[in-house]
This record gives C-alpha cells, structure tokens and sequence, in this order.
C-alpha cells in the first residue's frame, strides 16, 4: 500500500457510503460490474465443487464401503485445514502457470491469457472443497445400519448395488451437509482469485479498491458493497442446496437423520 | 529452490513477523473462549437462546475473512492497516465456533451425575464448575483445535491488505516469482498450527486425565 493510500486511510468513506453504492445501476451492469463479476465468482466456485464431488463422493463411498484407507481421509482432512489457502494458491501460480501453454478462453471467465491461472485456483479451491465431502460421505456410510446393509445384501445385491441403492441414499443427508460446507467455503475463498493475474471474480473489488481507498466509486464503499455481496452469495447459494437436499433425500432418511441431531460439519471460515 | 537465502534476507524481520503471527492467532482464542463460555452456558442453560445464538454465529461463519477484515475499520473506526481488525475478526469466528460447541459439551453431561453432584450438596455453581465444565473440556477442547488451526491460517489472509506478518511470505514469493519464500511460509504456517495444536492438547489432558482413551 502506498504511502498515499495509508495517509487517506485515516478519511476512509463511512459505511454509509455503501448502500449509495449498492444502488447506482452503473455498479451493477457493464463491464467489470457486480454482475459479471458475480457470474466469474460462481464459475470459479461451482467448477471447483463439482470437481471435488467427483473425486471426493466415489472415494468417500468406497472408504465408508470397504472401511480401507480411514487413516488416510482424517490425516488429509486435518493436514489440509492446516495449510494456508493463500500460501498453497501462490505457490500453484508460481510454480505451475510458467508451464501452462493452453489458449483456451470462455468468454466472461477465462480471458486471453488467463488459463495458466484459472487453473491453481481451481487446484486449490478443490483442494479445499475435497476435505469436507470426503469425511462426511465416508462418515455417512460408516453410520449407516448395518441391519439396513445386510437386508440388501440378503436380497442378492452386489457391492456396487449395495453401494448405490442402500448406503449412498441413507448417507445422503451427511454427504449433503458436506457439500455445503465445501461450498460456502469455496465461494468465500474465491475472493482471493483476484489476487492472482488475469483473475476477477468479486474479490477484484476489494484488490482494486485498496489503493484508491477514499474514491466513492472504485474505494472502500466499493471493497464492503463487494464483500457484502460475498456473504449473501454465499447464504443463497447455501439455501438452494438446503432446497435441494430436501428434494433428494428419502423421506425416510430424513426422518431418521432429524432424530439423530447434531451431526451437521463445522464449517470453517475461510 | 532455495529455502535460506530469503531467510537470510529478512532475518530481521523473522522474529516481528513471527510474534505478531503468534499473537493474531492465540488471543482471539483465549478472548473468543472467554466470551463463548458464558453465552454457551446462557444457550445450554435457557433452550429458547439455543436457536438464535447458534443461527447466529452460523450466520457469522459464511462471511470471507478478507470482509471482515476490511468491513470491520468502518465499524470500530480503527485504520485499515490495523492489526486490531485481523484479531477482532478471529475472536468473532472463535465465539461463533466455540458457542454452540460449549453449549452442546455442558448440556451433554448425563442428569445422573448431575443428580449425584446435586446430592451431594453441590450448589448449582460448585456443580458448573466442579463437575459439568471438567467433563465437557475435552469437547470443548477439541473445538478450540479447529478454531486455533483456522485462525493460524487466516492470519495469513491479512497479508493480502497488508498486515506485516508471516504471510508476507507468500505475497513476496509471488511478487518475485520465486518458490522458496512461499515454501518457507507454509513450513512455517504448518508447524505454528501443529505447535498450537500440539498445546491445546496438552491442556486438554491436563485438565482432564481421565478422557485419554477419548482423545486418543
């Protein structure tokens, strides 16, 4: 920060700039506005959690299945919480972007040029989203009535039939709260996107805004607006998983799952 | 890679860098556990605050740390530059994650030693403190882990809005595009979250000798 920004520092707009901020339409539309911006910030986050439900959901359900390679998952998720999100995603961009040639471009997420930073991002927001699905589809299927796994065994269903039809059902409310842990966390932590070339995302708001920090526009009331923005992304996008995990879980499940309280992950900030 | 020469440089400033990260990390902790005690004995104690304190810090929890940090100047008034903002910050996530956590540890002792406590002739604070708090330390204690490691790594946030701490690694390792300092930073990072860790644990057995098969 210049020595400028930290002299103005001490005029910081108020918070009651904010909403003046979150009003004008021209904050909102055109390029570089909250609503590209939001559209780059949910393409970062949803990528990488579909990524890490692919390669988190089959292994959870295999380790809760087989009951191998338990020390594994809870070393990993310990070992990740421990390493800091920034730190690992800076040493992605140095250590990988100089290698990644690719010219691939969406428009509106990836920018000429950017591929060989779109993808430590999303390395390390997978990285991050794989903890909290991993430990809860293997801990949902761990819960599950062994009485339940042998009925379905007893009607003559194979491993991977008992897999998908008994214990991925019965474990899915577990498996749901971890995907939405994983989630808020992601769309939290992609603020930091901006801090890598190339990248937008919301984050971008508060980056740019921090050496401008006394302009109405592009200044402090611009970096809260943005964070702000952040959080009610994040609470909306959590309640439409609430809405959709009470359309895929059995009601059944449901009932028992409601009976058995206080199972729901820590979600941690990020 | 070079892991030294970086150190070498910034020798001096190491220790700064190490003693504001230590502190950004256990104060919070100590502040955060010292209010979630009594709110979560409030929630555990009338039912009806349960709901809304715990909603509450929920609510807390899905905003990113970096807001916070920045959004936090314009409500204390302090500067943005000011470490005040990262531990304000922290202390809010360990009350938010520490309340509920507190509140289901004292509510989850079982009514028959609270009957055998009240028999004999504990009054209801002897029995708070001399029989539900000890047997509730190794949950709550087990939530001061996750809260010390996620605050460990979250200091390293505020490096991006400037806060001079170990995080800086990482920013002039990207700034230099070199590997070592980054590497350096996240040795360091790990080994601060499994020393705090490391230390919660120890107090936690400390405190109750009788839980090791639990922790274990």
């Amino acid at each position: 920060m210049s020595t400028a920004a930290v002299i103005a520092d001490k005029f910081l707009p108020g918070l009651d700039r904010v909403p003046v901020w979150l009003n004008d339409p021209a904050n909102w539309t055109g390029p570089n506005g909250l609503l590209e911006r939001i559209g780059q910030h949910l393409g970062y986050s949803v990528s990488a959690v579909v990524v890490a439900l692919l390669i988190a959901l089959p292994l959870g359900l295999v380790i809760g299945h087989t009951g191998r390679g338990v020390f594994l998952v809870v070393g990993l998720a310990n070992g990740l919480r421990a390493v800091p999100i920034l730190g690992l995603l800076l040493l992605l961009v140095v250590w990988l972007s100089p290698h990644l040639h690719a010219r691939l471009t969406v428009p509106g997420l990836i920018p000429p040029g950017g591929f060989a930073y779109i993808v430590p991002i999303e390395i390390a927001l997978v990285l991050l989203a794989i903890p909290p699905i991993l430990s809860n589809t293997y801990a949902g299927v761990q819960a599950v009535d062994p009485a339940v796994r042998d009925a379905g065994e007893g009607m003559g269903m194979r491993g991977s039939q008992v897999i998908w039809q008994v214990e991925f059902p019965c474990a899915l409310p577990l498996v749901m709260s971890g995907l939405r842990s994983a989630t808020l966390q992601v769309i939290a932590t992609a603020t930091v996107a901006a801090y890598v070339p190339f990248l937008g995302g919301l984050g971008r708001f508060i980056l740019d805004g921090q050496d401008q920090l006394t302009n109405l526009r592009y200044g402090y009331p611009a970096m809260v607006s943005a964070g702000i923005v952040v959080a009610v992304l994040a609470v909306v996008v959590d309640l439409l998983l609430a809405l959709v995990q009470r359309l895929v879980v059995s009601r059944g499940v449901a009932e028992r799952y409601r009976r058995r309280r206080g199972v729901r992950a820590v979600p941690e900030p990020a | 890679m070079n892991l030294w020469s970086y150190l070498q440089q910034h020798s001096g400033d190491l220790a700064g860098w190490t003693w504001t990260t230590v502190w950004l990390a256990a104060l919070p902790l100590l502040v955060g556990l010292a209010i979630a005690l009594p709110l979560g004995w409030l929630a555990s104690r009338l039912r009806w605050t349960y709901p809304p304190l715990v909603t509450a810090t929920g609510i807390l929890y899905t905003i990113p740390s970096l807001v916070l940090f920045i959004v936090l100047p314009g409500l204390l008034g302090t500067r943005i530059l000011d470490t005040v903002n990262v531990a304000v910050a922290l202390t809010a996530y360990t009350v938010a994650l520490l309340v509920r956590i507190v509140a289901d540890g004292l509510s989850s002792v079982s009514t028959t030693t609270l009957s055998a406590a009240s028999a004999m002739g504990y009054t209801a604070r002897q029995r708070l403190f001399g029989v539900q708090l000890p047997i509730a330390v190794p949950v709550i204690g087990a939530g001061l882990r996750v809260a010390a490691v996620s605050n460990v790594s979250l200091v390293s946030v505020a490096s991006i809005i400037g806060v001079p701490q170990l995080g800086r690694m990482f920013i002039d390792g990207s700034n230099l595009s070199t590997l070592g300092p980054i590497v350096d930073g996240l040795i360091a990072f790990v080994v601060l979250a499994l020393v705090f860790d490391g230390l919660i644990l120890l107090g936690i057995r400390t405190l109750s000798p009788w839980a090791k098969q639990a922790l274990a």
